[in-house]
């Protein structure tokens, strides 16, 4: 038998190939994006006239340079800290025109009055680490988010979506213009029934 | 007289280019599992602490970014142990924060200088006057948008 060299390939399409798959990797990929707790400073000029709060309408948290926690001047553990702040904002122990129609607390007198009063104070020491800062900054802000949860599910229950699942499609840019205007309204009204009131004194070199 | 021709020999037969597309791929294939897209080349220790009530940090064009931590092994002989302020790519002590932000703030287009956010990409073991610093310099530019930017996790990561 004589001897046949082997047919050529023909590779004239496999340049197509990698455009198909060059253009469904440019297509899906995602680029990570960060995420945290956002915050907002206090202005640095002194407010003039301090409005007078009532003691009973603030809950303080300290945090010393041993990372302890004294919630409401009492030592406590970070994995109450959650149950302890929702109970405080929850509480609407005010009357007349500061009552809380929607709470669902205690009612009891000697807590918070309503959840537009309801301030937490956070104050910390220079020696405090971070991650625990972190830890109390994410409970008290899952406290807001519970109840902010709870109020949106009972008003608005054909979304189906919780407070935090509405917000994050309301800061998706692919959401469309037309739930963006839908959910505004919403969502500011729920946050105006808890409004997020967290105060952080200057931090402390002592204790 | 022969009946079979001699194949002619001595010229060299063409390439094949048959397995160039493969090799193409083969470095697509590497850079895309590997390319890790990075602002910045971090100098200092960058353990994000964990939580799980946050919010995304999306538009990237509003962001101004700090970094701050004890300095990573390779600077560790030459700016010592203590934890210290990154901005951009190099060291920076906290009154030149101020300053960065302004910095910052001026090369953004007009539209977005009231909308800047900063995020403060802070190592876990950082004490919190640094951070405490960190915020007070923020103030006095009127930088008041936060972000503290975490890793996603339960806030039980953070405590030992």
């Amino acid at each position: 038998m004589a001897k046949r060299s082997a047919p050529e390939v023909n590779a004239g399409s496999m340049a197509d190939i990698a455009f198909l798959l060059l253009i469904f990797f440019l297509v899906t990929t995602t680029i990570e994006t960060d995420s945290g707790l956002n915050r907002k400073l206090p202005p640095m000029e002194d407010q003039v006239d301090p409005p007078i709060i009532r003691e009973k309408n603030i809950f303080t948290v300290v945090v010393n340079k041993n990372d302890q926690l004294l919630v409401e001047e009492e030592l406590s553990d970070i994995k109450d800290l959650r149950s302890l702040a929702v109970a405080f904002l929850d509480n609407g122990g005010g009357v007349a025109e500061e009552a809380c129609d929607y709470c669902q607390g205690e009612r009891d007198e000697s807590s918070s009055d309503n959840p537009d009063k309801a301030i937490i104070s956070l104050k910390n020491n220079r020696e405090t680490s971070y991650k625990v800062y972190i830890a109390i900054q994410n409970e008290l802000v899952a406290a807001y988010n519970e109840l902010r949860n709870r109020e949106f599910s009972r008003l608005y229950p054909s979304l189906r979506l919780s407070f935090v699942d509405a917000l994050n499609k309301y800061n998706d840019p692919r959401t469309s213009a037309n739930d963006f205007k839908d959910l505004k309204p919403k969502l500011d009204l729920v946050k105006q029934m808890f409004p997020q009131k967290l105060s952080e004194a200057e931090p402390s070199k002592t204790n | 007289m022969s009946k079979f021709k001699k194949k002619k020999s001595g010229e060299l037969p063409p390439v094949n280019t048959a397995s160039l597309p493969d090799i193409v791929f083969m470095l697509l294939f590497f850079f895309m599992v590997a390319t890790v897209m990075r602002d910045s080349t971090l100098m200092v220790a960058n353990r994000l602490p964990a939580a799980d009530q946050v919010q995304k940090l999306d538009k990237k064009d509003r962001v101004m970014y700090i970094y701050a931590g004890k300095p990573s092994d390779r600077y560790k002989d030459k700016y010592g142990t203590s934890a210290k302020i990154q901005l951009n790519d190099k060291f920076a002590s906290v009154n030149e924060v101020a300053a960065f932000i302004l910095a910052e703030r001026a090369a953004k287009r007009q539209e977005l200088q009231n909308v800047l956010t900063t995020a403060l990409k802070v190592d876990s073991d950082t004490k919190m006057g640094l951070v405490q610093d960190i915020k007070q310099e923020l103030r006095k530019v009127s930088a008041l948008k936060i972000n503290y930017t975490t890793r996603l996790g339960d806030y039980t990561q953070n405590i030992n």
